[in-house]
């Protein structure tokens, strides 16, 4: 056996991109003694080969020989007068390594012969006088992650092969039936649990009363069932509320409210919500379309690339697992960031730079959304600096299924089967992270611990299940997500009970003890239910897709959970007492309305610098950059894709896809969120929200009565009783906002995160984030609208009244503002105005529709212009107004809700205004021929006048990163 | 021939086959979508078909270099089984991570088919597009090899690209100039007046614009862009703007490769 190394770097003549990408990383920190940067891939491999055979290996696999060199050996760095500084950067033992993985399939296709290991790594050789500082600074910030990397300088011994030592089975008791309180609480401590002192003494008394000690892996179990993360403790629990000196009670918050909507309204296309691992709802007569959004902000705040990248992956399996399995057909994903042009000096202590944040979360969705082969349709990034430590990573997905596959059937007797990935230690709460990274100490930390994704074995497994789900040779499944095995075959027991053979499950590497195998979250694992009489089948029928099946257990009807390692018993639990065992909370509420005032704000002449302004902030900006990474086209099924218009750069308002390629019918994505107008009142954010999901939505053609909403929570500390105040009144509306717009929720999930401690002491808590995804159907995708205009001579007209509401908004933001008149929401109009656009668009009478939202009015038509590439001549006077809302720039930047720009040929006035009869709306202008965007106030007196190249410029700029 | 019958193969990480099937399908063809595994169990398999199709996709993830390992699995078990395939006359497509596998196997440019299996020797690469990022935009691409069954010589198509290592390379200029003289370049980037330019017309930085290649026989196509997005009037970004007759222009690469089965096998 050898250990062999081969460097693989750029032929002279050839770019080397990476390092370029360094250097300008380096730059970025203000760091410029370093003139250039070489990288190289480095592979370490211990075979049996010979050298004539590395020799093969090098040129023939790892190197493309047009435009890279290799060597075998360590190479040295350039002679020359500039010192060289060597920097590698290897991955820590027990990350996952995918080149790795696929590199050992090769060399075996190769006939390399016997492999002990494959191990990747980079190299780079920064040329120029660093000082140490600099070297260790580049080091920690650009190339390596010290949650899952080791970076190694200047040393030539190569770090130490990832062997690990098997297993020897020790059964653990932990006593816990004579502990005093302090010893309970500093029990759950010790142990990473988590678990309160109330849920330890019922964990103390079903002991008591079984009269024996739970060994660690039973408390690890209920620990993890019992975590915020599985059972929405506070969203669940009993609040009582005081609201301006008013007592309001909830038995159960979100059942009151949240979920009461959807039960109320009993829409009879809702096939499966709030039940399954992603909400299901009717698509056509012989499919159904699922839809789920999670969060993944821990993770991507230690380590942005795979924090991102493992919370899309994790949201696809969530539909992968939804009923008998649905294919997933679209990524959403909305990204709450610091600013990115923060100085590092501003940068609390611990924290990474938000640019270096936004290009990892970015490139992790990225990498592992594409390489799955699923479009990234639909999504929204907002700025604002309490992001800055806990950043915020939304991933949704939406999956279909069909309509006679909606629910799982399990049964007794069935084998327990888990499918792709191996596990290993990924995730296990405390095991890859360092304590020193944990200063904000929460349990969201410890249950999604930072892992590597591989795509493509979640690709491969996600081929084999659909195949397998198509030939009916499983009867139920789900996904492994947070809480490994333990909460999957747990859940899937519930009503059964399941006894499960620990050793069984294969393992990444040697050394796993029960509990780690347990509750290990390494990603792209499924588990699945399966008949004796079909095991051997589907284990084939994974085989022959190269996808790893292994039976692990069998589902009982004894409703206990049994665990052995090598045969002998390690856990046994009651599934009731771990699924109905924990306690219920009672919380305390209060909100008090706060005192807030409007700005003064002097009169202007014009407005053109501050719609230029607003144009060119970072919340606005056009998200390009972003969108264009994104594979949105792949699986054919595109309509509306994110960009639009004449030069295919204009901001759709929502996504729709056609899911089966031979039908007409389509689904609608979009979203809400503005967490600005939360600062004042979060009732009117959440309300805001749903309305401008709505309105999104409403814009591309998609139907009004079938909408479905998603809820997703981001809050603060909520055992104060102010942020849970702000979460009750959030989800007040929510309710209220359901029920109006008669659109239930389906689904939904919540994250509480902790305040970030400044070195100062000061304490950052995110702005309270509520994020509401809508989806809907497209009868005939053919009648989609663009937010683009069309033709010069079409008329403009606002549908919509614009009300005295800049509380909250860009105007004010751009002037350190935030007012006190959040915009509110009419729901009756806004239901009815939906309505009548969704009818018109049917009937052919709008060529392009737009909603108003962030910026008001002059934001949307710029938009509107500059993705048309046709000047847009307007005028106030036509302007629906409320009585209050007077000045110019009031009719220029509110932000009220429930108003849309249409564009309507001028052969369909009548039609249209017909159709409008009741609801407020008027002509604001027409497309013109020249290029640019021109607002005549009351008195005829241009506002706004402006060419629609500088409008487009300070769009595109802010966020056209390299 | 009266049933044209394609293949498109699948493996670990490709992921536009179900689009390509249906492209191939509107065209007339029949289609099956085989796991590689299992024309390498059985070569024979190859013999029921007229076209076979690489699809898109990130093939064993792009570990390495995007398609790289998929032709390392072609190169050792199915170089004769191709050769063959392309001597009787059949038609090769490869579509993005297609076309870097065909390139890598040496199958494009390949000359006379005689490059096949050689790993070490290639002349051509594709490599990381010199903004270093995945991208996806749509670009304009002028026909340039007429001896390319799959092509309508005189008309310039639209169609989205999607890949962040779509940079054509030759190994030196003699390589570069050869690609030229002997026609096996089939499409380039060009803007939307046919002229080339640098990005974003041009959008990975290929030598010579080059979009996609063709073999000797002209039967053998390999391109970056994804024609089978655009084989539905509503992929195209701005539909909403065009003429309500227009052909989406992704039809006439698989329509063609249909027709000369057709009508030459």
């Amino acid at each position: 056996m050898r250990q062999w190394r081969i460097e693989v770097s750029s032929r002279a003549g050839f770019a080397d991109t990476r390092g370029q990408d360094v250097r300008e990383d380096i730059q970025e920190l203000g760091i410029s003694t370093v003139e250039s940067v070489h990288s190289a891939k480095v592979y370490l491999i211990e075979a049996d080969f010979d050298a004539d055979f590395a020799e093969r290996v090098a040129g023939e696999l790892l190197t493309d020989t047009v435009c890279q060199e290799y060597r075998i050996g360590r190479s040295v760095p350039p002679a020359g007068p500039m010192s060289a500084t060597v920097i590698e950067v290897h991955l820590k033992s027990g990350v996952t390594d995918p080149v790795a993985e696929s590199v050992a399939g090769a060399l075996a296709d190769m006939g390399a012969g016997n492999v002990e290991t494959v191990r990747t790594a980079r190299k780079y050789i920064l040329l120029g006088n660093i000082s140490d500082d600099e070297r260790d600074t580049i080091s920690r910030r650009v190339l390596g992650n010290d949650c899952i990397e080791d970076v190694i300088c200047g040393t030539d011994a190569e770090p130490p092969s990832p062997h690990t030592l098997p297993y020897e089975l020790k059964i653990t008791e932990m006593p816990v039936r004579t502990l005093n309180d302090d010893e309970l609480v500093a029990l759950s401590k010790d142990s990473d649990l988590f678990l309160t002192l109330v849920e330890m003494q019922t964990i103390q008394n079903h002991y008591r009363m079984l009269e024996r000690e739970p060994t660690d892996i039973e408390l690890e179990t209920l620990a993890q069932t019992w975590s915020e993360h599985c059972v929405h403790k506070t969203l669940k629990s009993s609040v009582d509320m005081d609201f301006d000196g008013e007592h309001i009670h909830f038995d159960n918050l979100l059942k009151e409210t949240v979920f009461q909507a959807t039960q109320e309204l009993d829409k009879d296309w809702c096939i499966s919500v709030f039940e399954d691992n992603a909400g299901v709802v009717k698509f056509d007569d012989t499919d159904a379309i699922c839809f789920k959004v999670e969060t993944h902000n821990h993770p991507s705040a230690l380590d942005p690339y795979g924090g991102a990248a493992t919370g899309i992956g994790g949201v696809i399996r969530d539909p992968m697992g939804t009923g008998m399995g649905a294919k997933p057909i679209a990524n959403t994903d909305i990204f709450c960031f610091g600013l990115p042009d923060k100085k590092l000096d501003e940068i609390p202590k611990g924290v990474l730079h938000p640019r270096r944040v936004m290009k990892g979360v970015v490139g992790g969705v990225r990498d592992y959304g594409n390489r799955m082969g699923i479009p990234t349709v639909n999504g929204a990034i907002y700025f604002d600096d309490r992001y800055m430590a806990n950043p915020l990573v939304f991933c949704g997905n939406i999956g279909i299924l069909p309509n006679d596959q909606c629910f799982k059937h399990q049964q007794s007797g069935n084998a327990v089967i888990v499918v792709g990935g191996r596990t290993g230690r990924d995730g296990i709460h405390g095991a890859t992270f360092s304590s020193g990274q944990m200063t904000h100490e929460h349990e969201d930390i410890f249950s999604h611990a930072v892992q590597i994704g591989n795509p493509i074995v979640e690709k491969k497994m996600l081929d084999a299940l659909l195949q397998a789900r198509e030939a009916g040779l499983y009867e139920a499944i789900t996904d492994c997500g947070a809480g490994g095995l333990s909460s999957a075959v747990g859940e899937m027991g519930e009503k059964l009970g399941a006894v499960v053979d620990l050793e069984k499950v294969p393992l990444k590497y040697a050394g796993l003890n029960y509990t780690e195998i347990w509750i290990s979250e390494a990603q792209e694992r499924m588990v699945i239910s399966v008949k004796p009489e079909n095991v051997e089948a589907i284990c084939r029928l994974f085989a022959s897709e190269d996808v790893e099946a292994t039976v692990i257990g069998a589902f009982t009807d004894d409703r206990k959970l049994t665990l052995r390692y090598g045969g002998q018993q390690v856990a046994q639990l009651d599934m009731e007492f771990l699924h109905e065992g924990v306690s219920k909370y009672s919380r305390k509420a209060r909100w008090h309305s706060k005192k807030l005032s409007e700005p003064d704000i002097a009169k202007k002449d014009d407005y053109n610098d501050d719609l230029l302004e607003i144009l060119s902030s970072y919340n606005v900006a056009s998200k390009e950059w972003v969108i264009r990474q994104y594979d949105h086209e792949v699986q054919g099924g595109s309509v509306i894709k994110p960009l639009t218009g004449a030069c295919n750069d204009g901001p759709s308002d929502a996504a729709v896809v056609r899911p089966k390629l031979n039908s007409e019918k389509g689904v609608a994505i979009s979203c809400g969120m503005n967490p600005l107008y939360g600062d004042i009142d979060p009732y009117w954010m959440a309300l805001s929200g749903i309305d401008e999901a709505i309105r999104n939505i409403i814009c591309v053609g998609a139907r009004p009565d079938r909408i479905a909403l998603l809820d997703n929570y981001c809050w603060g500390d909520c055992s104060k009783a102010e942020t849970l105040g702000s979460l009750v009144r959030a989800s007040m509306a929510c309710y209220d906002g359901a029920m109006g717009f008669s659109s239930p929720f389906i689904s939904g999930k919540d994250s509480m995160n902790p305040e970030c401690v400044c070195d100062d002491g000061t304490q950052i808590a995110i702005p309270a984030t509520l994020l509401i995804s809508a989806m809907s159907l497209v009868d005939d995708v053919n009648k989609c609208v663009s937010m683009d205009v069309k033709r010069a001579g079409n008329l403009l007209f606002a549908v919509g009244i614009t009300k005295n509401e800049l509380g909250g908004s860009h105007y004010y933001k751009i002037r350190g503002e935030l007012g006190c008149n959040v915009p509110k929401v009419d729901i009756k109009t806004s239901a009815e105005t939906a309505r009548r656009i969704h009818r018109a668009i049917c009937d052919g009478l709008i060529v392009s529709c737009h909603d108003c939202s962030e910026g008001g009015l002059a934001v949307a038509l710029a938009e509107m212009a500059f993705a048309g590439d046709l000047g847009i001549t307007a005028d106030l006077r036509g302007l629906p107004v409320s009585d209050d809302c007077i000045r110019a720039d009031m009719r220029l930047f509110s932000e009220s809700n429930s108003r849309y720009i249409v564009e309507v040929e001028p052969e369909k006035y009548d039609e249209f205004a017909k159709l409008m009869l009741n609801v407020p709306f008027g002509q604001i202008g027409e497309v013109a021929e020249d290029s640019r965007l021109v607002i005549q106030d009351e008195g005829q007196k241009s506002v706004i006048d402006m060419d629609l190249k500088t409008l487009r410029e300070a769009w595109k700029k802010p966020l056209m990163l390299s | 021939m009266e049933q044209v019958k394609a293949i498109v193969l699948r493996a670990a990480g490709v992921n536009c086959d179900l689009e390509t099937q249906h492209a191939l399908e509107l065209a007339g063809a029949e289609v099956d979508r085989i796991h590689i595994n299992r024309v390498i169990e059985d070569t024979s398999i190859l013999d029921g078909y007229h076209i076979l199709v690489f699809p898109g996709g990130f093939s064993y993830g792009d570990d390495v270099a995007a398609g790289k390992i998929l032709a390392n699995q072609i190169v050792h078990h199915l170089t004769d089984a191709i050769k063959k395939f392309i001597a009787s006359g059949k038609l090769v497509l490869g579509i993005c991570n297609g076309f870097q596998v065909l390139v890598k196997t040496g199958i494009l440019p390949g000359v006379n088919g005689g490059d096949i299996g050689s790993l070490s020797g290639q002349a051509v690469s594709i490599t990381d597009n010199d903004s270093g990022k995945f991208e996806d935009r749509w670009v304009y691409l002028a026909p340039a090899a007429a001896r390319c069954v799959f092509i309508d010589p005189d008309t310039r198509i639209y169609l989205p690209i999607a890949h962040a290592e779509g940079k054509v390379v030759a190994k030196n200029s003699d390589a570069l100039e050869e690609l030229r003289s002997q026609g096996h370049v089939a499409f380039r980037y060009v803007d939307a007046d046919g002229e080339e330019g640098p990005f974003p017309v041009n959008p990975n930085g290929s030598m010579d614009s080059i979009a996609g290649l063709t073999d000797s026989t002209g039967r053998v196509l390999g391109l970056m862009p994804h024609p089978e997005r655009y084989v539905h009037r509503t992929q195209h970004p701005h539909w909403q703007r065009l003429d309500q007759q227009s052909l989406p222009d992704g039809r006439s690469i698989f329509d063609n490769a249909v027709n000369y089965v057709r009508s030459t096998l």
